[in-house]
């Protein structure tokens, strides 16, 4: 009776329905395919030189060696780049009832489920956020995509791009040079403080999702930002590898915070390189949520380079059945007074597997600085895993550091106290799962941790029929 | 208007094992909405595995014998079930759950045994008149559940929870044991409080010194997994003075 998301069938998603608005590139990986996506985006000689640059790089760096399998990874049966125009949208009468009903389930509201489905190309709410967006433009606030940015900022751009994440970083950040598309520009000039969180639901004319979109944060001295990403409703996707970039500087005394959830269809590869360079005085704050796809690696990470730089890491990562979830945090010390603290916790079901990796580096020099992890997974049955590979280096002995790790179940006496007082086993064990995740999910802003919350009890609730 | 049945909870001849092991031999009890029954007996008589086993804890298994509520059998009602039809325990060790409030705990709670949800205003005030009584403060209630309590503040926590929830029937397992006077006071009153025409209690307790506070109508001694004497309160003042030794010879 009850329609589970996973039964939705992924393949009567047609996301081809005007076939005529799209313009696909052939399959695989080439410099002439290269050539023809910079062509498309009518970029500067200079960023033709990057890509290709990065396309060389890429080919010569092997995959990781560590970490899950990507052996099913199969780089020459990957579309790289989807023109998309605002025509470029399914009717909503077309969308499958499952679908429809998932929104329904989410509580997504009607405007924005046309949005998400890709039947309206601009988030209909927009104009209520018109006002919000002079006043940004007035204080010389930049939000606006990537391939807007790269056409209106060159310069800017220019100075920034992929110079915190380099294309030789990893094999995928090389990829990802070479590739890239979409993604957000985000520019706060010096002192200036954004009161509300920009959020790139409400971004005008952006292209609504990318494959390898770029994300470029720029706080200037003293300023003050909160970028929001993300959306839980399932993202339906014909792509088989996500591969972002997310660069943060954090100038003197500035503060960003970056929240992203996200919902992956199961069968996605979703490899991401993020990092921050976080300047004296300044923190930087990365809250996400992330479930679904079929195996992600994100390991955000924090330079603290400046003295009395601070870094905070909140996650939560659900494994359920399929999929593997590998997910961390680095955090390097550089700077005297600099601080960390990670808080990472999973979730394991069916299939899943949750794995932490994280690395903490405390430079000789960075003299009294601090770092605390600590990571929390909750195993939801006999078949699931999860495994803690922390990685620790202190070279200074005056820092302080410390670890800890937890792995746990639910209990059956836990189970049966809540059952006693009347919820039922998935209600109790759901309740059980949200309280664990809790210090980490109100720090999720209040729309998007409402939505994780049913997310989670409706893949909780597959457990209670199956266990 | 409808009149209610009086809620009736009956134990026939019930035998319990416990990881292949004996635990109950043939109890029977019988507690009706109103009354008041005070369970006593030494350490490992079986007292918590019975309330246990009313409640439907899967690990213990009925080998023989019957638990009727109202007069139906509870043994394929899974714990949830038993609590919606009006039954509540009292646990002597109350889970810690860390995360979750306990005010929105009890409010999932108390509407899963309702058809409507209650009125956030209704359940302020109810959670204001039940925490008042039981010298309750708000930083309490607001507190994760049972996390980092301590065992007087989970007792008090557990008696709030039996207030709020309202049940037909409650078994108290040693909710007495471990308290400090002045914590004892204050739970038996809750208890006397709480007790009356609408509700049936089973006041497992192997200390005859908070029936100082609520007088039973009935007083049962378990020995070994058997209710060996029955009888008023005559017979917790006898056990208090005299011990379980005497009893347990005439017993044999």
């Amino acid at each position: 009776m009850k329609q589970e998301l996973k039964d939705i069938n992924l393949d009567k998603y047609d996301f081809k329905t005007s076939e005529k608005n799209v313009l696909k590139l052939k399959k695989g990986l080439s410099v002439d395919v290269i050539r023809e996506i910079s062509k498309l985006k009518n970029e500067p000689g200079w960023m033709l030189d990057f890509r290709l640059k990065s396309f060389k790089i890429f080919k010569n760096k092997p995959m990781p060696s560590w970490g899950p399998d990507l052996k099913e990874l199969n780089f020459d049966d990957i579309t790289y780049f989807v023109k998309t125009g605002s025509e470029k949208t399914s009717k909503w009468e077309e969308v499958p009832e499952e679908i429809k009903e998932t929104f329904e389930k989410l509580g997504v509201p009607e405007a924005e489920r046309k949005f998400l489905a890709g039947s309206v190309a601009v988030y209909e709410a927009e104009g209520v956020y018109h006002n919000i967006k002079e006043k940004w433009e007035k204080q010389g606030v930049i939000f606006t995509d990537m391939d807007t940015a790269l056409q209106k900022y060159p310069e800017l751009v220019k100075q920034y791009f992929m110079k915190c994440v380099p294309p030789e970083d990893n094999k995928f950040s090389a990829l990802h040079g070479a590739v890239w598309s979409g993604g957000s520009f985000v520019f706060v000039p010096k002192g200036v403080k954004v009161e509300l969180p920009l959020q790139t639901y409400f971004r005008m004319n952006a292209e609504k999702e990318g494959q390898f979109e770029h994300t470029l944060i720029i706080a200037e001295p003293g300023s003050e930002v909160h970028y929001v990403e993300g959306c839980t409703a399932p993202r339906y996707s014909s792509h088989s590898l996500h591969s972002a970039v997310v660069e943060i500087y954090a100038k003197e005394n500035s503060k960003v915070r970056y929240t992203t959830v996200q919902n992956w269809a199961k069968n996605i590869f979703n490899l991401n390189t993020k990092r921050a360079i976080v300047e004296r005085n300044a923190r930087i704050e990365w809250v996400s949520g992330s479930l679904g796809s079929y195996i992600t690696m994100l390991y955000p990470s924090s330079m603290l380079k400046g003295e009395n730089a601070s870094a905070s890491h909140l996650s939560i990562a659900f494994a359920a059945d399929g999929t593997w979830k590998d997910g961390g945090a680095k955090v390097i010390h550089f700077a005297p007074h600099t601080t960390s603290k990670v808080v990472a916790k999973s979730l394991s079901m069916g299939s899943g597997v949750a794995v932490y990796r994280g690395l903490a580096r405390i430079n000789k020099g960075a003299l009294n600085s601090r770092s605390h992890m600590q990571c929390d997974a909750l195993i939801l049955d006999e078949k699931s895993r999860s495994d803690t590979y922390p990685h620790n280096e202190v070279y200074e002995s005056t820092a302080t550091f410390e670890h800890e790790a937890s792995v746990g179940k639910i209990s059956d006496e836990q189970l049966f106290y809540l059952m006693s007082r009347g919820l039922s086993e998935s209600e109790a064990k759901s309740m059980i799962v949200l309280g664990f995740l809790d210090d980490v999910l109100k720090e999720i802003p209040m729309e998007f941790s409402l939505e994780m919350n049913r997310l989670i009890k409706l893949e909780m609730g597959k457990l209670g029929a199956t266990g | 208007m409808k009149q209610d049945l009086i809620a009736e909870l009956e134990i026939r001849d019930l035998c319990v094992s416990v990881e292949d092991k004996k635990i109950l031999n043939g109890i029977s009890l019988k507690v009706r909405q109103g009354e008041i029954h005070a369970l006593m007996g030494p350490n490992g008589s079986g007292k918590s595995t019975l309330a246990m086993t009313v409640m439907g804890f899967p690990k213990f298994k009925i080998t023989s014998g019957e638990i009727l509520l109202n007069g139906k059998n509870v043994q394929e009602m899974l714990p949830h079930e038993r609590a919606r039809a009006g039954l509540f325990l009292s646990f002597q060790y109350p889970s810690e759950v860390p995360g979750v409030n306990m005010l929105s705990f009890l409010r999932n709670a108390l509407n899963a045994k309702r058809e409507t949800p209650i009125s956030i205003t209704d359940f302020q005030k109810l959670v204001k008149e039940k925490s008042e009584f039981l010298k309750i403060d708000e930083s309490f209630t607001t507190r994760p559940l049972n996390v980092g309590f301590s065992g007087g503040e989970k007792k008090r926590s557990e008696i709030f929870q039996l207030a709020v929830l309202q049940p037909k029937i409650a078994l108290l397992d040693e909710t007495d044991s471990g308290l400090d006077i002045d914590t004892l006071k204050t739970v038996a009153k809750g208890i006397k409080q709480i007790s009356g025409p609408n509700i049936g209690i089973l006041l497992i307790t192997h200390y005859q010194r908070i029936l100082n506070y609520i007088t039973p109508h009935y007083v049962h001694v378990m020995i070994d997994g058997r209710i060996v004497k029955s009888g008023g309160k005559e017979l917790a003042e006898k056990l208090e003075a005299q011990g379980y030794d005497w009893i347990k010879e005439t017993a044999k």
